[in-house]
């Protein structure tokens, strides 16, 4: 067979009209179900194993090197520009998340019989002497002067009281089930307004205002960066009770943050510093290869 | 012999298929450095452990304590390719009628109780198939619907505020992550007993994932030759 011949036969199989069904008639499945047979012509033995062999060749040389430079393309990828398309991908994700989902939309509440028992994680921030009397909250970015206040607990407990029970969720893994009880930050940020003057009560004045909040424990070993809106959604509280009393200085007395919107290391305890911000806020679990935004 | 060559797998097929393997490794490999930070299932009977998911040893062989920040960042990644990778799959199955050769019948199961006989040397005859057999049609399609399986209980841990509806639907978050879990297990119990299958069928049978083509005996007069071993298994 020339090779000329050769190539039409192996490169199109052709499709044969007739008896194109598979043995065994009904009681094959692919005949039921129509599946399609292709053989090509006859032809000899020698001839199948020299058409078979060009295409192994073809097919293994092709698919080793398409291996090659899938492995040693990763390989050779410096950990730097690894890590930069990793992280571009948590911001990629994060834009995908915001164009789809509505920020408004509530996380599933449960009764009280389904609260668990606690669990404690994390002491960044918390090592340090504290002096729970003396504590003040220190608010910063604010409208007007001084753009910086403190506050004590009572003047937060005067805000309107809001409980929840929610599931809250470790970025380990693992959840458990808590009734938080403290202030709304929209109730919060109503009161004591941002740069700007407006509480972001309407859409429409939303670009003059601070798009970011940071929180900072007050030893300032333990920050966390959070976007506005996951603050003003109805279940993002400054709690100080738990579980229906107050917090445990290891739960993160007087004050700490609790939302269902995400993960535990966004919600840290013991607030020092809350401040309204331009500027994207430093995380610390961010700055250790973590989603900065670490949503819901 | 006079031969015929058989067109088995369309070049698209292949292509997806292996581009699945380290898609699905990478998915498994950054999966267990997740799962290490709260490593809680195990096989229990009456109570009693009969396997912790997973031994220390084996954690430690692989090098996986403490990277689950790594874990979540190539989790995060890898998932749009395997997921983009598995639709395309799909879409091809659909569009081309490749599905034929994959999707079984009610029949299929009575058929694949044979297969099943057949390779545990009960009886000697296969019963007649396609490009795969009954028991490769059930695997096939379950892998595939695990896949989505996969892609579903993920995005209900990824995303239990804004998909709490899903969530719930499984069970909840704590049972998603489970799913997702036991998913993991099976499609290493697939891939294992897909490679032992493989070994089994031969040189020929795994060319043909790679080149598309196998070659089967011709009969005269009767062109669609009985398939060869090759075509039995895998």
């Amino acid at each position: 067979m020339s090779d000329e011949r050769n190539d039409i036969l192996s490169d199109e199989v052709r499709e044969l009209r007739d008896g194109q069904t598979w043995p065994g008639g009904r009681d094959n499945t692919a005949n039921l179900i129509g599946e399609k047979r292709e053989l090509s012509e006859t032809m000899s033995d020698a001839d199948a194993k020299r058409a078979m062999s060009r295409r192994s060749r073809r097919g293994f040389i092709v698919g080793g090197a398409a291996a090659l430079i899938g492995i040693f393309g990763w390989r050779w990828m410096s950990d730097e520009t690894k890590y930069r398309l990793l992280r571009g991908t948590f911001e990629f994700n994060e834009l995908v998340s915001q164009s789809l989902y509505s920020p408004k939309r509530l996380a599933p509440e449960f009764p009280p019989s389904r609260i668990t028992p606690e669990r404690v994680n994390g002491d960044v921030g918390l090592i340090s002497e504290f002096d729970a009397a003396n504590w003040r909250l220190r608010v910063g970015g604010l409208y007007g002067t001084p753009s910086e206040i403190e506050l004590t607990l009572d003047d937060i407990r005067k805000l309107p009281r809001t409980e929840m029970t929610t599931e809250l969720k470790c970025i380990e893994g693992w959840s458990i089930i808590v009734k938080w009880t403290g202030v709304r930050f929209s109730d919060f940020v109503a009161k004591y307004r941002p740069i700007g003057g407006y509480s972001y009560t309407t859409h429409a004045n939303r670009q003059d205002q601070p798009p970011y909040v940071a929180l900072t424990t007050p030893d300032e070993q333990y920050y966390v960066g959070w976007d506005i809106e996951s603050m003003l959604h109805p279940q993002t509280l400054l709690a100080y009770e738990m579980n229906g009393a107050p917090l445990t200085l290891e739960h993160g007395a007087p004050l700490r943050l609790a939302s269902p919107l995400k993960y535990g290391i966004k919600q840290i305890k013991r607030i020092g510093r809350i401040e309204f911000t331009n500027e994207r806020p430093r995380d610390f679990w961010g700055e250790q290869g973590y989603d900065w935004y670490s949503g819901h | 012999m006079a031969k015929q060559l058989e067109k088995k797998h369309p070049l698209a097929i292949r292509w997806l298929h292996w581009v699945n393997f380290p898609l699905l490794a990478m998915m498994i490999w950054s999966g267990l450095l997740i799962y290490w930070a709260n490593a809680v299932y195990s096989i229990r009977l009456f109570g009693a452990e009969l396997f912790h998911f997973f031994p220390a040893g084996f954690y430690e062989f692989l090098g996986i304590p403490y990277r689950l920040a790594e874990g979540l960042q190539l989790h995060f990644f890898f998932m749009w390719l395997f997921v983009g990778n598995g639709f395309i799959y799909i879409l091809y199955a659909l569009v081309s009628g490749e599905w034929r050769a994959l999707v079984p019948l009610p029949s299929s199961f009575k058929r694949a109780g044979r297969v099943a006989l057949h390779d545990a040397h009960v009886v000697k005859e296969l019963p007649p198939q396609g490009k795969y057999n009954d028991a490769q049609r059930i695997a096939y399609t379950s892998v595939i619907l695990m896949g989505i399986g996969s892609t579903v209980t993920g995005l209900a841990i990824y995303k239990p505020t804004q998909l709490g509806w899903l969530t719930s639907l499984l069970g909840g978050y704590e049972w998603a992550r489970w799913e997702h879990f036991w998913l993991m297990v099976l499609f290493v119990a697939f891939f294992v007993v897909h490679v032992i299958q493989v070994a089994i069928a031969g040189w020929a049978n795994f060319r043909s994932m790679i080149t598309g083509y196998g070659v089967t005996d011709a009969k005269k007069e009767a062109p669609p030759a009985v398939p060869g071993a090759e075509g039995d298994l895998a």
